[in-house]
C-alpha cells in the first residue's frame, strides 16, 4: 500500500474497520465525545442545583422559629420538628458513641495487628460486602436483634435500638476510612518508634494514631451524616411518626421512643395535603443544613490537621 | 567524679518500663480490638440467621411453590397470595430504568473529569458530586414525588401520580456520583503511558479513551457498575414515596408498583405482631434482596480479581 495508491488504501481501510481512513469522520467523533461528557457532568450538577433549588422554593417561606420548636400536628400549619430534631440529635451522638470506637479499633486490628492470613482475608472480604447490603436488610437485623432480643436493654423501639441499628450500618465505613487513614502513614515512622523501644501499642497511640486522626475523622464524620440521612432501616424497626415529646437527657432518655427527621419528612411527604409538603420541605431545609454543617467540620478538621503535621 | 545522671532513684524510674504491665496492655490492646473486627463477622452471621430463621417459619406456612410462581402478591388480604414476582418485576423495573441513567451519565462524568476537565475545575466538580451523593434519599424521594412526577405528565399522558418512571429516573440520579467517581478513581489510575503510547500511534483523544483508556479502567468501572446496581435494587425511600404501593406483575412505567423495599417499608409502619405471618413476609422478602445483592457482589468480586489490571 503507497500513497499512490489511493485504491488499496480505500481497500485497506475497508478490510479493517478499526481503521477509519478520514480524519475529518474520526475528529467528527472525538467531538462528540467530548460534548456528550461535559453535557453529562453539567447534567449531574443541574439536578443537584434543580432540587435545592425546589426545595428551599417549596419551604423556606415555612422557615421560621416556631416551626423549629413546635411538635409534630395534626395541623400542617401549627406542626413543627422539634422532637424529630431532638430525636435526630440523639441518634447522632449515640452513633458517634457507638460507632467511632469499634470501628477505629477494628481498623487499627485489621491494619496494624492482624497477620495476612485466610482468616483476616475473610474479614476484609466480609467487609467489603457488608457495605454493599441494602440499608433495609440492616433494618430487619436491627428489629429482630434489637428491638425484639434485646428488649431488656433497648426497651423495644427505642433510641438505642435505632442507634445500634445505625452504627452497625456504617461500621464498615469507618472501618474502611481508619484503614485508609493508618496506611497513608510512612513505615519509617513506625520503625523510628521501635528503634526507641516503644511497644507496637506505644508507636500506635503516640506516633501513628495522631497522623491517621484527620482521616479517620473525615471518613468518621461523613458516615455519620449517612446515619443522620438514613430513614429506610429507621422505619423498619418501627421509629414511631407521632412523638409529643423529647426524650429525657440521661440514660433513661436511651430507652425512650423517638422519632427522627427524615421519618418525619417521610410521614409529612406521603401525605397528600400540599401544606404538609410544604412542611416536608422547610424540613429537608433544615436536615441539608445539619448536614452541610457536619461535612464542613469535616473538611475543617481535615485542613487543620493537615496544617498542624506539615 | 561525674555523677551518673540516671543514678538517682527518681531519674532511673523513667528507665524502668514496667515490662510485665507493657506486655498485659499489648495482650489486652490486641484482644479487644479484633473482638472489634470480628462485629462485622458477627453482623453478617446475624443478618443470614435472622433472614433464614424468619424465611423458614414463612416457607412452614407458606409452600415455596406458592411464592414462586403465584401471581399476585396479596398477603395483607383475606384471599392471601404470595407471588414474590409481583414484587421483583417493580423492584426490576424501577432499576433497570435507574441503571439506563445511570450508567451512561456516570460513566461519561467519569471520563470528563478524568480525561477533559482541566485540573482546577476537577477540583471543583469532585466536591459537588460529593454533595449530591450526600442527600438523603428521602430527599429525592420528595423530588421525584413533587417535582419530576408533575414535570413528566406534562408531556406523557397517561403518567399517574405514583409510577415506577419517574422513581427510577430519581433513583438513577441519586446513583450518578456513585458510578461516577468509583469509575473516575478506576479511569484516572491508568497510568499516562498507555495513553501516550496510543496518540503515537496515531490515535485521537476519543480513540484512546474509548479502545485504551476504558479497557485498561474496565475492572475497576465494571465494579463500580454492579455496586450501583445492587444499590438501585435495595434502595427503598424513593421508590417508596414515588412509585407507590400497589403490588402488580409487569413492566408498564406509567401505573404505581410496590418494590421488595417498599413492600418492607409499608408492613412495618403498621403495627404487625412478631411471629404473625405478615411479619414473616418482610424477612421471606428481604431474604430474596440480600441473595439478589449477595449474588451481584459474589461476581462483582470475581471479576474484578479475573480481569484486574496491574500497572507499576
Amino acid at each position: 500500500m503507497t500513497a499512490q495508491d489511493p485504491k488499496a488504501f480505500q481497500n485497506y481501510s475497508e478490510a479493517n474497520p478499526n481503521f477509519n481512513a478520514s480524519l475529518s469522520d474520526r475528529y467528527r467523533l472525538d467531538k462528540i465525545l467530548e460534548f456528550a461528557a461535559w453535557t453529562a457532568t453539567f447534567f449531574g450538577l443541574a439536578m443537584l442545583v434543580i432540587l435545592l433549588i425546589t426545595v428551599f422554593r417549596d419551604g423556606l417561606f415555612r422557615l421560621n422559629w416556631s416551626f423549629i420548636t413546635s411538635y409534630p400536628s395534626r395541623n400542617p400549619s401549627a406542626a413543627g420538628i422539634l422532637s424529630p430534631l431532638v430525636g435526630s440529635i440523639w441518634l447522632l451522638i449515640t452513633v458517634a458513641l457507638v460507632s467511632f470506637p469499634l470501628g477505629v479499633g477494628a481498623g487499627i486490628y485489621l491494619e496494624e495487628y492482624a497477620s495476612d492470613n485466610w482468616l483476616t482475608r475473610f474479614v476484609d472480604i466480609n467487609i467489603a460486602n457488608l457495605a454493599a447490603v441494602p440499608s433495609i436488610i440492616y433494618g430487619l437485623l436491627g428489629l429482630q436483634l434489637f428491638v425484639r432480643w434485646m428488649f431488656p436493654i433497648t426497651n423495644g423501639r427505642s433510641v438505642l435500638a435505632g442507634a445500634l441499628t445505625l452504627s452497625l450500618l456504617i461500621l464498615p465505613v469507618i472501618i474502611i476510612a481508619t484503614r485508609e487513614a493508618l496506611r497513608t502513614v510512612p513505615d519509617s515512622i513506625r520503625q523510628a518508634g521501635y528503634a526507641l523501644g516503644a511497644t507496637k501499642w506505644q508507636v500506635i497511640r503516640i506516633q501513628v494514631f495522631p497522623l491517621a486522626l484527620p482521616g479517620i475523622l473525615t471518613g468518621t464524620i461523613l458516615a455519620l451524616s449517612r446515619a443522620i440521612g438514613e430513614t429506610a432501616s429507621l422505619i423498619t424497626i418501627g421509629a414511631l411518626t407521632f412523638i409529643a415529646f423529647v426524650p429525657e437527657l440521661s440514660l433513661k432518655g436511651l430507652q425512650s421512643p423517638f422519632t427522627a427527621l427524615p421519618i418525619q419528612i417521610y410521614n409529612w411527604v406521603s401525605r397528600p395535603q400540599p401544606e404538609f409538603h410544604t412542611n416536608a420541605a422547610a424540613a429537608i431545609i433544615v436536615l441539608m443544613i445539619l448536614l452541610l454543617l457536619m461535612n464542613t467540620t469535616a473538611i475543617v478538621l481535615r485542613n487543620k490537621f493537615q496544617k498542624a503535621r506539615g | 567524679m561525674s555523677v551518673n545522671p540516671l543514678s538517682t532513684p527518681k531519674d532511673s524510674s523513667l528507665w524502668q518500663p514496667n515490662r510485665s504491665l507493657n506486655k498485659l496492655v499489648e495482650a489486652g490492646v490486641k484482644a479487644i480490638f479484633a473482638t472489634f473486627a470480628f462485629i462485622s463477622v458477627a453482623t453478617t452471621i446475624g443478618i443470614v440467621l435472622t433472614l433464614i430463621f424468619e424465611t423458614v417459619s414463612f416457607f412452614e406456612k407458606v409452600p415455596i411453590g406458592r411464592f414462586l410462581t403465584e401471581t399476585q402478591w396479596t398477603p395483607l388480604f383475606a384471599n392471601q397470595q404470595f407471588g414474590i414476582m409481583v414484587l421483583l418485576s417493580a423492584t426490576l423495573l424501577t432499576s433497570a430504568i435507574a441503571i439506563a441513567v445511570a450508567l451512561p451519565v456516570g460513566l461519561l462524568i467519569a471520563v470528563c473529569l478524568s480525561e477533559y476537565a482541566p485540573a482546577g475545575l476537577r477540583k471543583w466538580l469532585k466536591p459537588a458530586l460529593e454533595i449530591l451523593a450526600g442527600v438523603p434519599t428521602v430527599v429525592f424521594g420528595y423530588f421525584a414525588l413533587l417535582t419530576v412526577t408533575p414535570f413528566l405528565q406534562t408531556f406523557i399522558p397517561g403518567l399517574q401520580g405514583f409510577n415506577a418512571l419517574s422513581a427510577g429516573i430519581v433513583l438513577g440520579i441519586s446513583i450518578i456520583p456513585l458510578v461516577a467517581s468509583l469509575s473516575e478513581d478506576a479511569i484516572y489510575a491508568v497510568p499516562q503511558s498507555l495513553r501516550n503510547g496510543s496518540y503515537a500511534l496515531g490515535a485521537t483523544k476519543r480513540e484512546t479513551i474509548v479502545s485504551v483508556v476504558l479497557p485498561a479502567a474496565l475492572s475497576g468501572i465494571v465494579a463500580s457498575f454492579i455496586l450501583s446496581i445492587s444499590r438501585a435494587i435495595g434502595e427503598t425511600m424513593i421508590v417508596t414515596i414515588a412509585a407507590g404501593q400497589n403490588p402488580r406483575l409487569g413492566f408498564n412505567p406509567l401505573v404505581p408498583v410496590q418494590t421488595m423495599t417498599a413492600y418492607i417499608v409499608q408492613v412495618s409502619q403498621g403495627d404487625t405482631p412478631a411471629g404473625s405471618l405478615a411479619y414473616n413476609t418482610i424477612f421471606a422478602v428481604g431474604m430474596t434482596l440480600f441473595l439478589i445483592t449477595l449474588a451481584l457482589n459474589i461476581f462483582s468480586y470475581w471479576f474484578v480479581r479475573r480481569f484486574r489490571e496491574k500497572y507499576e
